[in-house]
Parts: C-alpha cells; sequence; structure tokens
C-alpha cells in the first residue's frame, strides 16, 4: 500500500535520499532505523506529501502522492518528527481541528476524538493547552491525531521519543494492536522497538537501504549471534585452546572474569550452534561451569557495522563478502 | 465544511483564545480615540462626521496590520505545525485562504466596535451616513490588502520580527507616495504615466476616495484584487518554501 519508486531528495547539492525503492504492504509494520541525518524524516515528509521528491515517485495506497495528493492524504495518518502541535489549543479542541479537516463531522467526530483520546490516555488532559503539557503528553497528542480517523497507512517519526516506560510499552501496544489490517512506517532510535513492534526491519544511512529483513534476520547479522559466553571456576589449564581446537569454532577470546574465575567468547564458524559442543567439551574436561549464555545477537553492533562509513546497500541474500572488504574477518562470517 | 472553512474557524478562534487579541482591540480602540481627539481641530467644522476617524486608519492600520499578520505563516514554519497542516487532506490554497479570511474577520470585529462612534455621531448630529458606510467598507477592503500583503510576507520567513519590519516598511513606502503632498512633488518630477501608476496602486488614494463617499467599483475592485495577488503568491510561496 506504500510503494516509493526510485524516490531521491535533494537540498541543494546535499542528497537527503538517494534513489530509495520501497514496497510496504498491509500488515507490515516497518521501522526505519539510521543515525541521525540519514533521510528517515525526509523520506517520511515526502510519503505524507509535506516535501515533493526531488524524482522518483510515492504511492499511498493507489494515489499517487506527487499527483493526488490529498487522496494520498487522506488515507494517511502522519506523527511528524517532533510532533508539532498548535501550543495554545488544548487536545480536544485540536483533535476537533483534525477530525473537521479529514471531514468527520457530528457524531462521527464525537466518537473518533474519543477513542483517540482513550487510545492514547489523554483523559486527564484533554482542556489544558497543550504549551503546558509535558513533552510526553505531546508526544500523545500527536499520535492521537494520527489515528483519529482510523487511518489506513501509519506513519509515525519516533513515536515512542519522550515516553515513559509505561507509556513505551502502552504506544506499542496500541501500534501492534493496530496493525493487523494497516501499513505501518515508524522511524526509531531504539533498536529493541523494532523488535518488539515491527515486522519488517530497514536500516538507513546516508539516504540509501543498507539493510531490509526481519528483525530477527537483523539480530543475526550480529557478530556476536550465537557466540557463546563461558564462564569457568578457576583457571583449567588449556581451557582456551581446548575451546578453539572445538569442531565448527572459528575463535575464542579470553573475556575479564572476576576474581578466581576465567571466561571466555567462542565465536562459531557460519554462527552454527555450538553451544552442545561446549557443554560436553567442559564435562569432559571436568570444568566447573559458572555461567554459560548463548549470545541472540546485538543489534548496536549490528547497526554499527551497516551504517559506518565504507559499508554498502546490503539485502537478504547477498552475501557479506560482497558488501565490505575492509570488514574484520568476524563480520564477514555469512549467516 | 470544506478544508478553508476548518481553517477558518480553527484561526479565527486561536485569536481569542489568547489575552493578545483583546489586547489588541483594546489598544485599537484607545489609539483611534486618542488621535480623533488629538486632530479634531482639522474637522470642527464638520462634527457629524467620522472624517477623523477614517483619515488616521491607514496610519493605524500601518503599525497594526503587520503586528497581526507577521505570525501568520512565519509561525507555523518556526514551530513546525506547517507540517501538521499541510499533510492533513487540505490543500495549500485552502489554508491560505482560510487564514487569511480569519485574520480578516478578525479586523471586521475590530470595525465592528468602531461602528459605537457612528451610533454617537448619529445621536449628537446628523451626519452622512452613505459616506460613514463606504468609509468603513473602504477600510475593511484597505486592510485586506494590508493583511494580505503581510501575509505573503509572513510565508517568506520563520522570523516574526523580520516579517513585521520589511511588512512595515514596505507598506509604509505605499503610504507615502500617496500621501497628498509627496503625490504633488511626485507629479512634478516624475513622468505623468509614472505618477498615474502611483496614484492607481496607493492604498491611500483609493482609501481616501471611497471614504468620501465614492465607492468606485473600480476602488473596490483594487482592493480585491490586490488581495488576490498577494494570496496567489502567498500560496505559490508556501508551496515551494514548505521544507525550507
Ligand atoms: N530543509 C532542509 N534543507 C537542507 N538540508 C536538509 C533539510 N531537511 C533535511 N536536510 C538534511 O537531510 C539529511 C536527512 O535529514 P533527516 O531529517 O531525514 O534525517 P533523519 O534520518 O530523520 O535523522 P534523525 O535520526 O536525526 O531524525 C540531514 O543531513 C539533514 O541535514
Ligand atoms: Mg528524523
Amino acid at each position: 500500500m506504500i510503494e516509493l519508486q526510485a524516490l531521491t531528495k535533494r537540498f541543494g547539492p546535499f542528497t537527503a535520499v538517494d534513489d530509495l525503492s520501497l514496497s510496504v504492504g498491509r500488515g507490515e509494520v516497518l521501522g526505519f532505523l539510521g543515525p541521525n541525518g540519514a533521510g528517515k524524516s525526509t523520506t517520511m515528509k515526502m510519503i505524507t506529501g509535506f516535501l515533493p521528491p526531488t524524482s522518483g515517485r510515492i504511492q499511498v495506497c493507489g494515489h499517487d502522492v506527487g499527483t493526488h495528493p490529498r487522496e494520498a492524504q487522506a488515507a494517511l495518518g502522519y506523527l511528524p518528527e517532533g510532533a508539532p502541535l498548535y501550543p495554545d489549543m488544548t487536545p480536544a479542541a485540536l483533535l476537533r481541528f483534525c477530525g473537521e479537516a479529514r471531514g468527520l463531522r457530528g457524531q462521527a467526530l464525537r466518537s473518533a476524538v474519543d477513542r483517540a483520546i482513550e487510545r492514547t490516555e489523554l483523559q486527564g488532559v484533554t482542556a489544558q493547552r497543550i504549551e503546558t503539557l509535558s513533552k510526553g503528553f505531546k508526544r500523545r497528542v500527536g499520535l492521537a491525531q494520527a489515528i483519529l480517523h482510523d487511518p489506513e497507512v501509519l506513519v509515525l517519526d519516533e513515536p515512542t521519543d519522550g515516553l515513559d516506560p509505561n507509556q513505551k510499552a502502552q504506544v506499542r501496544a496500541l501500534i501492534r494492536e493496530m496493525s493487523g489490517d494497516k501499513v505501518i512506517v515508524l522511524s526509531t532510535h531504539i533498536l529493541e522497538e523494532v523488535e518488539a513492534v515491527c515486522s519488517r526491519a530497514t536500516v538507513m544511512a546516508e539516504g540509501r537501504l543498507r539493510f531490509d529483513g526481519t528483525p530477527a534476520e537483523l539480530r543475526q547479522r550480529s557478530r556476536f549471534f550465537r557466540s557463546i559466553e563461558l564462564h569457568l571456576e578457576g583457571s583449567p589449564e588449556g581451557a582456551q585452546a581446548a575451546l578453539a581446537g572445538l569442531e565448527g569454532v572459528e575463535s575464542v577470546e579470553p573475556l575479564e572474569g572476576s576474581a578466581g574465575r576465567s571466561a571466555f567468547r567462542v565465536f562459531p564458524r557460519d554462527k552454527r550452534a555450538l553451544l552442545p559442543e561446549v557443554t560436553a567439551l567442559a564435562h569432559a574436561r571436568g570444568w566447573s561451569t559458572e555461567h554459560v549464555f548463548v549470545d541472540p545477537g546485538r543489534l548496536d553492533d549490528v547497526f554499527r557495522v551497516l551504517t559506518r562509513d565504507g559499508a554498502r546497500e546490503e539485502r537478504p541474500g547477498t552475501t557479506f563478502e560482497q558488501m565490505s572488504s575492509e570488514a574484520p574477518a568476524q563480520e564477514e562470517a555469512t549467516r | 465544511m470544506n478544508g478553508t472553512l476548518v481553517v477558518f474557524r480553527r484561526e479565527f478562534a486561536a485569536y481569542f483564545s489568547t489575552p493578545l487579541a483583546y489586547v489588541f482591540l483594546a489598544f485599537f480602540l484607545v489609539l483611534t480615540g486618542l488621535y480623533q481627539w488629538a486632530f479634531m481641530g482639522f474637522y470642527q467644522a464638520d462634527q457629524a462626521s467620522l472624517q477623523a476617524l477614517f483619515s488616521g486608519l491607514p496610519w493605524l492600520f500601518l503599525a497594526l496590520i503587520p503586528a497581526l499578520g507577521m505570525r501568520l505563516w512565519s509561525e507555523e514554519r518556526r514551530s513546525g505545525t506547517m507540517e501538521l497542516l499541510l499533510t492533513l487532506p487540505i490543500s495549500v490554497p485552502q489554508a491560505v485562504l482560510g487564514k487569511f479570511l480569519a485574520a480578516w474577520a478578525f479586523v471586521g470585529v475590530a470595525l465592528l466596535l468602531l461602528t459605537s462612534e457612528w451610533a454617537t455621531v448619529a445621536y449628537l448630529g446628523d451626519p452622512d451616513h452613505g459616506v460613514i458606510l463606504a468609509g468603513f467598507v473602504g477600510a475593511f477592503l484597505m486592510a485586506g490588502s494590508y493583511l494580505a500583503f503581510a501575509a505573503l510576507i509572513s510565508a517568506l520567513t520563520k522570523n516574526q520580527v523580520l516579517a513585521f519590519v520589511v511588512t512595515l516598511v514596505m507598506l509604509l513606502v505605499n503610504l507615502t507616495i500617496g500621501f497628498p503632498g509627496v503625490a504633488d512633488w511626485l507629479g512634478g518630477v516624475l513622468p505623468a504615466f509614472l505618477h498615474q501608476t502611483i496614484k492607481d496602486t496607493s492604498f491611500l488614494v483609493r482609501f481616501d476616495a471611497i471614504s468620501r463617499g465614492v465607492l468606485d467599483l473600480r476602488d473596490i475592485l483594487f482592493f480585491l484584487s490586490s488581495v488576490a495577488l498577494c494570496l496567489f503568491a502567498n500560496a505559490a510561496v508556501v508551496d515551494l518554501r514548505k521544507g525550507a
């Protein structure tokens, strides 16, 4: 329901979004990740018809945003970055205004406003001027405005920024709950949020897509994925060499152990599961195992690898060898 | 209810949600009273008219209308609400028109308050009601032209003070070249066609004609078309400089 075709946005000589093509279908919750300045917000501004693209096409629910912006905008709800709102209005008045602008009248308008207030838990502040609300409440008013008309497409630019942990959980639950029959595109700097709510994760950097896949696939890109952290009592002779000698082990790194203990991180070759081999070895050698931990992969580490300079666009299916020649060996290991 | 009306209603209500609007109205009433009292001498011959009121309005509007119009778009741009407004299914021309009409209606409220003076002169004497009505119509039209221009300048910058100053200076130039003494002097030094053009595009000359009681269609059309031109440019500027 959202189609981006070769979307490019330049500000003077600077290219903010570079030849971006993407298609998001009903039921998908797509997360945009990427460092500051990656072009996430710029892309969203173009999808919602605020900024005209320099070149390329956008369709929302079959409406071309360039030629039929009103139809496209009617089908979508948008939370702009920073949730800009009229400071001298109350949430109730603002929501009524947005509802009227979207063609809602009378009873339909009232019930839409009430429902949005309820879903974003704004009941206590509906009659308070927006400028006197706390940051998190402002964000929730922005969110209420976006979901007001139960749109088919939701574009949310950092929806949980500034929310307390309870509200973050509430908003994530709301997004999950709405996701069934909608298209939701959101951006976030909270990597775990993508796993919590998104069915699809994309990583942008320098205006280009660096990754497009499931959140699980994203995590599996980590060099730590399925690596095993092993904490042993005492310092058994030759432990590191023994671990390194195991079938399927790529390398072993000694870790900082606490007093009287030793610790290792065992990296598997080809990201295979090594736990049986490692525990069997520990058993056979009679090591007293304090703690074993299989690393599920670290998103921040994948994020860093994908977005730093020199990394190139990469989708599932393309191999790491194509991606970066100067990356350390462990990062180059293919899934 | 279409987009224009929705925007109009929000904007118009917004004026009255802050004390600023009441300050503005009070200021307006006090100042009109003040200068009428100060200039009374010039018009003593003809007390049963509002000539003193109307002759001062172009200059009072010069200060007040830029203050009213400066925030129309620059505030939207500065606070980012432009993104909220323009991603609603409302077109740019609808938003431009709705905002302008709300501001114009607010000036209309101010002028309505002034009609109390009309009642006063009617009570005290026997004024020419046609002339006074023409004066109010002319004042409303002139305010509209000022406002549309202020809105256009406001769309060009996110700096309200800059918008205020630029609008004020440009309007001042327009008023000055139409001021009788200046206009006569210009008539002596400028080629005839230029002098005529200046007179034709002068808010002051047009307004003076109307406030003398001559509701000439050409003067009315002049004000309305200057509004249309400014709003058209306003919409183009908003459209082209949305992201900037
Ligand atoms: N109006 C503008 N004029 C010039 N450059 C702009 C403009 N808007 C955005 N940019 C530039 O485009 C790039 C992308 O900005 P964008 O806001 O899309 O980043 P982002 O991915 O949303 O970043 P963040 O995570 O910080 O929100 C940035 O380098 C920014 O400076
Ligand atoms: Mg952003």
